[in-house]
């Protein structure tokens, strides 16, 4: 290959991000709140000012002030460490799950769209089986019956995941199967699986990335809303979810200030990654803006 | 039979593997109970001959197959075990708490689809303007909302603060006296029983809730919505309407509004999964009385028999609303009405 | 003048900036004229037609100039007064017609929308009123038809449903947007006569927009020819096919294939033909072919027992409207199929001994390639034009793709530097040429060609063609030409086979059939491509037989 090809594909994308990016200065926002949240997860524990789990009676409740930027709970924790030192584990249940629905999604979609037939039939009545449940109700029970372990909320938030994965993958290769670019590829010596993996699924993956990053933000919705209602991360670790759990029995007595953090920091990754969802549509298929 | 019922027919047995499939992972889930099913029914204090005895009328020493068997015969007689913190039959009260569910759920829905379906319309017809900037800003907005977070913020803000709103406890204020059950509604219980005071608190009571859980689900209805408006507004027949002279009115709610409802009906289904589950975190907030709070309560003592007896219940009536809908579709659009 | 053009500007407003569709563009139209606005595509001539029903999407705006309809500014309008025009005093035909339709609205009523709109009926006879109007279109069994939805109709039918709305009013202009793109060209002619009668007969004047030069000049008075969004001439049909001013339509003339036009003639100036190799030995024999999809109630027949040879070096056509087999035939001879009955052989060895799912590791799979009908379709959109025509090169054969990549770019007339943009950066043309580079780099013995210049303007068609009548005469490789064009597979062919419902109808030399068609579907199909007077002018020995 020539050495000129990537520089002028690579020229000619960054280009076009840059364009998008201007374009649209949200965009740009969603990759800065984004680089942040990844940032705060791996520098979380340096960057915090206190010891999240160091209980103090003496400054219990305290509202936001100079000392303690998002003020202390009821144990005197300062609430501002333990919504730093979250991110990492927030972060960390919702990519190892979207990661691991992505890949089995992908795969099983990937293949009932190009062969069709029976795969097709068989994975189908799968996914069909997990979407016949209301998702958040099904990951309910799956942890009630597997157990109520970190590991067992990535499962459950993966296999409610998988659906949207397989079928954006199915629909997508599907769509393909027969382009004229993949016939020449069979013509050209490309047996199915190389068809499918050199051809049709580099093409079918820029919809499947505005997948993953919207996905994202569910996966994160999912695995706080399963801690609020106490199942996975137990206390006293520093969850999102469960910090806006116990926060929420000191709202209606005026202290605002132990679930509100929390809360803003969920919505806000959450925010990101939808928006980054929406700019890397533009980016990937400047026709479906919307 | 006329062809439409047939069809609906014909839809109506289509969702017999749904229904299946979700029996089928009601089972696996209540037999996946790490380590004893026995020991975990049977309960903390129970003795191994106690624990013995629960896994004989439970079948948990036979075949899966037979287990399975009676686990379909219990179903088919509504018989989801009892619930190990109040002894009371499971079934019972699920059909107990599922109006105050039901209630709170359709509220919502109305709700977010009064305002959702106007916005998302309006921003597509109106495409580039503030009302579609501010329909694209809400619904961005809309799906990054924790519905838990929404809630509480709501409380503080029209219950600490303000004072609008009553104590987020349930659903109707200790000094009223619950109204005579008919469709087990109590708004709608305490109008047809003539008593306007307690209608209007357990609307108060209903405000918050409904709500938040609209907040919710506007924002993919909204989306859904505009998106498929704006793909209907540029459609070829919209085309061929407006050059054969016909009124905007006419070509926005007649050509293109009809057309774009049909793929907002089908993301209906979607809409439906979110809400059932979110439905699940609203309860909590406002202690609300429904079977969401039923099964997180029966969560937090491991009462797993209540908690799986929900997840049946609650995907039994999802398969039902999908069925609505397919119903729905089909007697919408005429193309699905060949084969 | 009934309609008065003057110096019309249309742009649009995109995200690299202003464009320019239209750029002052004039022309008009008497009472119960046809004019015909020709050109390519992206020549503004649909734009231009969407100004005068101001219909223009949104980020399309009419920059300048003045378009007067019967003696009113259409352009100082307001939009109220537009829609009471629209439909009533001008109404338009659409191309694609089924999408023209509401999907989900009985086409009775749609016609009824129309009628009631513009007061032409009342809820009591409007129903009277559409079937009436369906009748004028030629509908078989109007009052049936009324509670039918456009799903229910061919795309013929929805295009008369089109017209009925479109002429439900009696509008005194009708401007058809290639009202037959889409359509088999059968059912083109039946749908063009109807609409020549129809304005004929109601007095109307019409504007017809078209591609296709040799259909403006069977049916319209007078022609514009429209290029890069200005008219580059306009006249009367006779006398611009005579004698065009323009060099641009001149090459447009000199494009369209014509009766007695050979290959090299299409070119402007004109080329000498290459010459065409002499057939050999049978290379490909197929025998009582069949292929049967699905199974029980719903199967069907897609080719029938099918049988025909290929010669080394020649040429063979293979005609026939859409859904007659032909695709299904060339994915079963490309082994991208298997066949239900029957035997392909090449060198008299049966292809079918391995299977299709398994025939890309069969050491044959080179000599038996393909160019495909959409070139932009079918070139991977990750991959450069380099990688798209080394692949085959890699897989196939033992060279190496470095050198050999060049070799073929420079066989094909593809210019080096463009090898390493990718799809989306290369003209249609460039993209053609990319096909055709890719299907020859495994050195095949058997091309087909698969409508090839079908996704191309009439010019571009000319070069392409050219380019595979050189590559044959120079590398001796046999074609199998598939097209549902007669006049474009007789440059090529030595010898055509029609195809219609799965089976051969004719067979022949490629001169015989066109001469002179044994069967009645084959010569239909003659008639229904219309030519331009041109196809006399341009050829001296038809324009003395004419005398």
């Amino acid at each position: 290959m020539s050495a000129t090809t990537p520089e002028t594909r690579e020229r000619g994308f960054l280009d076009h991000v840059i364009y998008v990016l201007s374009e649209n200065p949200i965009t740009a926002i969603a990759f800065a709140l984004f680089a942040t949240i990844v940032l705060v997860a791996v520098f979380g524990p340096i960057l915090a000012p206190y010891d999240p789990m160091e209980s103090n009676a003496a400054r219990a409740l305290q509202p936001p002030s100079a000392d303690h930027w998002f003020g202390t709970d009821n144990l005197g924790r300062d609430v501002f460490s333990r919504v730093l030192i979250a991110t990492r584990l927030d972060l960390m249940i919702s990519v190892a799950a979207v990661a691991l629905s992505f890949v089995v999604g992908a795969a099983i979609g990937s293949a009932a769209g190009y062969w069709g037939g029976w795969i097709d039939a068989v994975t189908g009545r799968f996914v069909d089986t997990i979407m016949a449940f209301p998702l958040f109700v099904l990951a309910m029970g799956i942890v009630a019956a597997m157990g109520n372990t970190v590991e067992n909320i990535i499962y459950a938030t993966a296999i409610i995941n998988l659906p949207f994965y397989a079928r954006v993958a199915r629909a997508e290769v599907r769509i393909r199967r027969n382009a004229g670019f993949a016939q020449a590829a069979r013509l050209s010596g490309n047996t199915d699986i190389q068809v499918l993996a050199f051809h049709i699924f580099p093409n079918a993956l820029p919809p499947m990335m505005v997948q993953i990053s919207l996905n994202m933000g569910w996966a994160i919705l999912n695995a706080a809303g399963l801690s609020f209602i106490g199942l996975g991360v137990r206390p006293p670790t520093a969850e999102w979810g469960i910090m806006v759990a116990e926060g929420a029995n000191f709202v209606v007595s005026g202290e605002w200030w132990l679930a509100f953090f929390p809360g803003l920091a969920l919505m806000t990754a959450v925010f990101a990654f939808n928006l980054l969802g929406d700019g890397l549509r533009d980016i990937f298929d400047p026709r479906q803006r919307t | 039979m006329g062809p439409r019922t047939k069809l609906v027919l014909y839809r109506t047995l289509q969702a017999l593997p749904a229904l299946v499939g979700v029996v089928i992972v009601s089972f696996i889930l209540t037999r996946m109970l790490p380590g004893d099913p026995a020991a975990y029914f049977a309960g903390p204090a129970a003795t191994e001959a106690s624990i013995a005895e629960i896994r004989a009328t439970m079948g948990l020493d036979r075949s899966l197959p037979v287990q399975f068997l009676h686990y379909v015969q219990d179903l088919v007689v509504g018989d989801l075990g009892n619930s190990l913190s109040t002894g009371q039959p499971v079934v019972e009260e699920l059909t107990r708490r599922l109006p105050a569910s039901l209630e709170l759920t359709l509220t919502a829905l109305l709700l977010s689809c009064a305002i959702a379906l106007p916005l998302g319309i309006a921003a597509a017809v109106h495409q580039g303007s503030w009302i579609d900037h501010a329909c694209r800003g809400l619904v961005t907005a809309g799906v990054s909302l924790p519905t838990f977070f929404t809630g509480i913020v709501l409380v503080y803000v029209f219950y600490y603060l303000l004072g609008w709103a009553p104590s987020p406890l349930g659903r109707l204020d200790f000094v009223y006296l619950s109204p005579p059950e008919v469709t087990g509604f109590y708004v709608i219980d305490a109008l047809l029983d003539g008593d306007v005071e307690t209608a209007r608190g357990a609307l108060s009571q209903l405000v918050l809730p409904a709500t938040t859980l609209a907040l919710f689900t506007l924002a993919p209805l909204a989306r859904m919505a505009r998106a498929a408006m704006l793909q209907a507004l540029s459609s070829d027949y919209v085309r061929t309407a407006r050059a054969a002279g016909l009124g905007e009115g006419q070509v926005v709610l007649g050509y293109a509004f009809q057309n774009a409802m049909l793929p907002v009906v089908t993301t209906l289904g979607m809409v439906f999964s979110f809400m059932l589950g979110a439905n699940v975190l609203v309860e909590k907030v406002f202690s609300w009385p429904g079977i969401g709070s039923y099964a997180v309560e029966a969560l937090v003592v491991s009462d797993y028999a209540a908690v799986q007896g929900f997840v049946l219940a609650m995907a039994i009536l999802f398969v039902l609303l999908n069925l609505a809908i397919d119903i729905i579709y089909t007697l919408v659009d005429p193309r699905t009405r060949e084969g | 003048m009934f309609l008065d053009v003057q110096d019309l500007s249309v742009s649009f407003s995109t995200r690299r900036g202003t464009v320019d569709a239209v750029r002052g563009v004039s022309f008009s139209l008497a009472k119960g004229e046809t004019l015909g606005i020709v050109g390519e595509s992206g020549s503004g001539k649909s734009v231009s037609s969407y100004a005068v029903m101001r219909i223009l999407e949104r980020s399309g705006r009419i920059a300048g100039g003045r378009i007067t309809f019967d003696g009113i500014d259409l352009t100082a309008m307001s939009d109220r007064e537009m829609r009471e025009l629209r439909g009533r005093e001008i109404s338009m035909v659409f191309q694609n017609p089924r999408a023209a339709l509401n999907p989900i609205r009985k086409v009775g009523h749609q016609i009824e929308d129309v009628l009631r709109r513009h007061n032409r009926a009342t809820r009591s006879t409007a129903k009277a009123k559409a079937i009436e109007a369906l009748r004028a279109v030629r509908i078989a069994d109007p009052e049936a038809r009324y509670d039918a939805y456009p799903f229910e109709l061919s795309g013929g039918m929805c295009q008369r449903v089109v017209i009925a709305i479109a002429l439900a009013c009696d509008p005194r202009l009708l401007i058809a947007d290639e009202p037959t793109t889409g359509l088999d060209v059968t059912t083109q002619k039946v749908v063009m006569d109807l609409l020549a009668e129809l304005t004929k007969s109601r007095g109307m004047s019409s504007i017809l927009i078209t591609h296709d030069l040799g259909l403006a000049a069977e049916y319209c008075d007078k022609i514009v020819v429209m290029k890069d969004g200005a008219v580059v001439e306009a006249g009367d049909p006779k006398a611009l096919f005579a004698d065009p001013r323009h060099a641009y339509t001149r090459r447009l003339i000199r494009a369209t294939p014509r009766p007695g036009a050979e290959v090299g003639d299409l070119l402007e100036p004109p080329a000498p033909s290459p010459v065409r190799p002499v057939p050999g030995a049978p290379l490909l024999q197929v025998r009582n072919l069949r292929k049967v999809f699905g199974r029980g109630a719903s199967e069907s027949v897609a080719v029938d027992g099918i049988s025909f040879v290929i010669r080394e070096g020649e040429t063979l056509g293979l005609v026939g409207e859409s859904g007659c087999g032909k695709s299904t035939t060339s994915a079963m001879i490309m082994r991208l199929l298997d066949p239900t009955g029957g035997e392909i052989l090449l060198d008299g060895r049966p292809l079918t001994d391995t299977p299709a799912a398994k025939f890309s590791r069969d050491p044959r799979r080179g000599s038996l390639q393909m160019v495909f009908q959409d070139a932009t379709d079918s070139i991977n959109p990750r991959f450069t034009a380099r990688q798209a025509i080394a692949d085959p090169i890699r897989r196939l054969t033992d060279e190496r793709p470095a050198g050999r990549v060049e070799e073929l770019a420079a066989q094909v007339g593809l210019p080096l530097t463009l090898l390493d943009r990718f799809p989306h950066q290369l003209s249609g043309g460039q993209k053609a040429r990319v096909g055709i580079a890719r299907a020859l780099a495994s050195r095949p013995r058997l091309l087909i060609l698969d409508e090839p210049t079908a996704a191309l303007d009439v010019s571009i068609q000319a070069i392409v063609l050219n380019l595979l009548a050189e590559l044959r005469a120079k590398l001796g490789v046999s074609y199998l030409f598939v097209s549902h064009d007669l006049h474009v597979v007789r440059l090529l062919c030595d010898r055509v086979i029609v195809m219609r419902e799965g089976r051969v109808v004719e067979e022949g030399t490629a001169e015989a059939v066109m001469r002179a068609p044994s069967d009645p579907y084959t010569r239909s199909l003659l008639d229904a491509t219309p030519m331009p007077p041109a196809a006399i002018a341009a050829t001296p020995a038809l324009a003395k037989a004419a005398e």
